[in-house]
């Protein structure tokens, strides 16, 4: 390990000899790349960023080791939370590397200790940007599954109102999966709560197409296969329009143009009356 | 204008992305809420069929001027197994997947004006238009 070290050595001290220049020239490049690749976005870079971003560099190539503590991944992470892009650190260490090697091949002449430099750096730099796109996707992939679940939570519940009587508001497009948790919901509670009657509200719904009334329909036809009944409210004008356009039979079950309507056809069906109290 | 926007389909959602692509330019063209959702339906369905038959394909959406009668063209591309029987397609109430069957032939009802081409093993082409009134 000893030309091993003494090749590490002799690159620290190159760089560190020369921070002044790498630094003008990589602020030169990231400004460059910024005014290229973002225009039309609007995304808050500050100068500080970069300075931080160059010092954070530096420090860690002094440290010959880049996990030696966690400052970097704090740094990166810090970076991709505020919204800056990835490729603005991927870019970054691009850069670096770039500027680095460019004042290499000015101040070396011996072809072998070039090559040698220009692997040794890329030995440095690789593990850095392998994290930085680690760090990065690993931040996406925990937002994703975070927003599944949410989505999932507001998916379909089976709401009991009155006595007999629950209701399963729709909103947001239909997939699927939802599609299926619609079903499972819609049947298990039907038994739970003794239910008569089942108002599917698709007030929410954007969209509804051949799939989503397909299943729509199925729902509907399982409950009738349990005895209750379902009642489709909440269909607005457009929809009623594409629904009659794609020729989908919706005779089979009774639908209500409000939540209020059905719920009025749904006090009838279980005999039930709402009184008011003076 | 003739700025034509292409949305990839390859999972359920990037249908709803189609949906909002078409949606957003049938606004911006002036269409009205009822053929808004038309367009947006048509196109979900068109998404549809390509995520369930083809795999994977594109949507595209674009604006259209034709001497001075303006509208938006919807084009459904893919490269998958293609139709067989392309009459029987356009019947209501055929379908391989268990479906309602009532996609294509809905529409060409959503629709104004609609085309399809198809050649098995090659691909599917699919373009329907509507036009501002």
């Amino acid at each position: 390990m000893g030309v091993q070290e003494k090749l590490d050595n002799l690159i620290v001290q190159m760089i560190n000899e020369n921070q002044e220049t790498l630094k003008n020239n990589w602020l030169k490049e990231v400004k460059l790349f910024k005014e290229k690749e973002l225009i039309g976005k609007t995304l808050k870079f500050s100068e500080e960023t970069d300075q931080q971003f160059f010092a954070m560099l530096i420090k860690h190539i002094n440290f010959h080791d880049i996990s030696k503590d966690g400052t970097l991944d704090d740094f990166f992470d810090q970076v991709l939370h505020t919204g800056l892009p990835l490729s603005y650190l991927t870019q970054g260490l691009q850069a670096a590397r770039r500027v680095v090697l460019n004042l290499l091949v000015e101040t070396e002449n011996d072809k072998e200790k070039v090559s040698a430099v220009y692997r040794e750096i890329d030995r440095w730099l690789d593990p850095i940007l392998n994290r930085v796109v680690e760090n990065s996707s690993q931040i996406w992939e925990r937002t994703v599954s975070v927003q599944k679940t949410a989505l999932l939570e507001l998916s379909a519940p089976l709401i009991p109102v009155f006595k007999n009587i629950s209701v399963m508001p729709l909103i947001g497009s239909i997939d699927t999966e939802r599609a299926k948790l619609i079903m499972e919901n819609l049947l298990n509670g039907v038994i739970k709560y003794r239910s008569e009657v089942v108002l599917i509200d698709i007030t929410g719904v954007p969209v509804v197409d051949t799939m989503v009334a397909h299943h729509i329909i199925q729902a509907a036809d399982a409950v009738r296969l349990l005895g209750s009944t379902c009642i489709l409210v909440g269909i607005r004008p457009e929809i009623a329009q594409t629904i009659v356009s794609l020729g989908i039979d919706l005779s089979l079950f009774p639908t209500k143009s409000t939540l209020q309507k059905g719920m009025e056809n749904a006090l009838e069906i279980t005999n039930q009356q709402l009184i008011s109290n003076k | 204008m003739d700025i034509q926007s292409c949305v990839e389909v390859r999972n359920e959602w990037d249908i709803v992305s189609a949906r909002q692509l078409g949606r957003n330019m049938a606004k911006e063209l002036g269409f009205g809420s009822v053929d808004q959702a038309r367009i947006t339906t048509a196109i979900s369905e068109l998404a549809r069929n390509i995520y369930l038959y083809a795999g994977r394909g594109k949507i595209c959406i674009e604006p259209i001027d034709q001497l001075g009668r303006k509208g938006l063209r919807i084009v459904a591309l893919d490269n998958g197994p293609g139709i067989r029987e392309i009459r029987k397609v356009m019947e209501d109430g055929y379908t391989t997947s268990g479906g309602l069957g009532a996609g294509l032939p809905g529409v060409k009802r959503l629709m104004d004006e609609f085309s399809i081409e198809s050649t098995v093993d090659v691909g599917t082409e699919i373009s329907a238009t509507k036009w501002l009134r």
